[in-house]
């Protein structure tokens, strides 16, 4: 038994305190590394799973032949599919809705579709502002895939050669 | 001043005059700390979050310095929910109960030579008064609120306040020893001379003792069991909302503050400059204002301690109340008896580094 002179040097000495403090004073004029993000976005990969869209071809047919691939692979059960023969014998979606509030962006749809049809984009500010809108009918995804086109056929050339 | 005073004088009688004289010098007290107070919570945003790596507010007004004015406006127009089973009065009472001692003991804070509002000679008597009195509108908000937390919170902050109140006592008994006076003009005056007249010297002990107990005094971090986030919600003020609350914390930062001037008044000699006794600078044209005695040097060495309060929030993690009792009375109050004796045989043998 003895007083333990050490520990009482550093007690007092607030040695450990003072190591604590040098450390927060380092990090006070450190640069900081917040993404002030309405102006600054972090860059996005070409494989992002936002918001979906349905593609067209070149001449303006829609690619959807109605598989229900996508349909059969939603872990989720938001992808609802009918779909009836065209008068020019090929097959074709009647309604194509899915529901933004059970889709878990998993990307599942994207990966199985044989056609490109559905994908998902880059576009993850969006949101809803009446009951109902969170479906998205058919009109609003083809609608969402002609607009952002490019973009979308920029991404899908970018992450061809991984896939 | 005085010329106000004699133009008021004018179509106005003498008691009035003084009336409105005294109100209008507790306005020019009052309105600053109430606004210093608003941006020491955007100071301690803005430095927390620099120490994590964070930039802290800056949504609102250039570099987010209009935060504290948009949550003073959101603050104003929030709901103040009183509980069922509170009791309404005291509930309502325990807010203002806690401003109050500490807007009052401002009052004998000397800002610079004879800017004070009531040059007391129990200045520093009047100081220790009214920190303990602080703890009544915590308690009182605790049991008023009729919820365990509140009720939890206020016990903890009960006996954490009157265990360290001992030993910041004591620190202060240490400053009047050294001083020779209760007066805080007097206390400020004896330090002059030069830097090394400081208190901080000869009472470097009680110095630190001091500032640890102003910290638990305050409630503030590391000694923040009182609201303890991780235990018991927000402590005494879980059921308070609105304007209620704003008061609260109004009250924790005029605290704040009142701690790191009183601790630069007491040992860092107030509004004396570090560089007096160098005449070569305080004689200087126009730099010399600066480098002589002044308010200024009040704010810079309070600005600091502020800091430090900011500086140890972010930096250490709380207390367990076992360890703040055993801290304060265990540690701080022998460290604080020991130096007080040490010093009554240093001044009874005549031996006083302070008055060289």
């Amino acid at each position: 038994m003895g007083i333990n002179f050490k520990y009482y040097l550093k007690a007092f000495s607030f040695y450990e305190l003072i190591n604590g403090l040098i450390v927060t004073n380092k990090y006070l004029t450190a640069r900081k590394i917040t993404i002030k993000y309405p102006e600054q976005k972090t860059p996005l990969s070409p494989r992002f799973r936002g918001h979906h869209a349905l593609r067209r071809y070149p001449n303006g047919e829609e690619r959807c032949i109605a598989c229900k691939l996508c349909e059969a692979v939603c872990p989720a059960l938001a992808i609802t599919i009918d779909s009836e023969e065209r008068p020019d014998g090929t097959r074709r979606t009647t309604r194509y809705e899915i529901d933004l509030f059970k889709c878990i962006y998993c990307g599942y749809c994207e990966e199985a579709c044989p056609v490109d049809a559905i994908v998902e984009t880059n576009i993850f500010e969006y949101h809803f502002e009446k009951q109902g809108e969170n479906i998205q009918t058919k009109e609003k995804l083809l609608a969402i895939g002609d607009k952002y086109e490019a973009e979308i056929a920029k991404m899908k050339a970018t992450d061809a050669p991984y896939r | 001043m005085e010329a106000l005073t004699r133009f008021l004088n004018n179509f106005l009688p003498d008691d009035l005059v003084t009336f409105i004289l005294i109100l209008l010098k507790i306005a020019l007290i009052v309105v600053p700390v109430i606004l210093l107070a608003a941006y020491t919570t955007y100071a301690e945003r803005k430095i927390i979050g620099f120490m994590q790596v964070r930039i802290g507010p800056n949504r609102v007004g250039p570099l987010g310095l209009l935060q504290p004015i948009a949550d003073t406006c959101k603050l104003i127009f929030k709901e103040i929910v009183i509980p069922t089973h509170s009791n309404r009065f005291l509930f309502l009472s325990a807010p203002l109960l806690s401003m109050g001692p500490a807007f009052t003991a401002w009052a004998v804070i000397p800002f610079s030579e004879g800017m004070v509002l009531a040059n007391i000679n129990a200045g520093l008597l009047f100081l220790l008064a009214l920190s303990s009195l602080g703890v009544y509108g915590i308690i009182l908000a605790g049991w008023a609120s009729n919820s365990k937390y509140a009720q939890l919170g206020a016990m903890r902050v009960g006996a954490q306040m009157i265990s360290y109140e001992i030993a910041m006592g004591f620190a202060l008994v240490g400053v009047l020893m050294a001083a020779g006076s209760l007066n805080m003009n007097d206390i400020v005056k004896a330090q002059s001379g030069s830097i090394f007249n400081w208190f901080i010297w000869p009472l470097f002990g009680l110095f630190l003792v001091y500032f640890i107990s102003g910290i638990a005094e305050t409630n503030r971090a590391p000694f923040d069991v009182a609201e303890g986030e991780s235990e018991i919600v927000a402590g005494f003020h879980v059921e308070y909302s609105g304007m209620a609350m704003a008061i609260f914390f109004i009250a924790e930062y005029a605290n704040m503050i009142l701690i790191a001037v009183l601790t630069s008044i007491l040992f860092l000699g107030g509004w004396l400059s570090p560089l007096q006794g160098l005449d070569v600078l305080t004689q200087l044209p126009g730099l010399g204002l600066f480098f002589g005695n002044g308010l200024h040097w009040l704010a810079l060495k309070a600005c600091i301690f502020l800091f430090l309060f900011l500086w140890f929030r972010a930096t250490f993690p709380r207390y367990r109340y076992d360890q703040i009792m055993r801290l304060g009375w265990k540690v701080l109050i022998p460290v604080t008896l020991v130096w007080i004796f040490a010093e009554g045989i240093a001044i009874v043998i005549g031996w006083q580094p302070w008055l060289f």
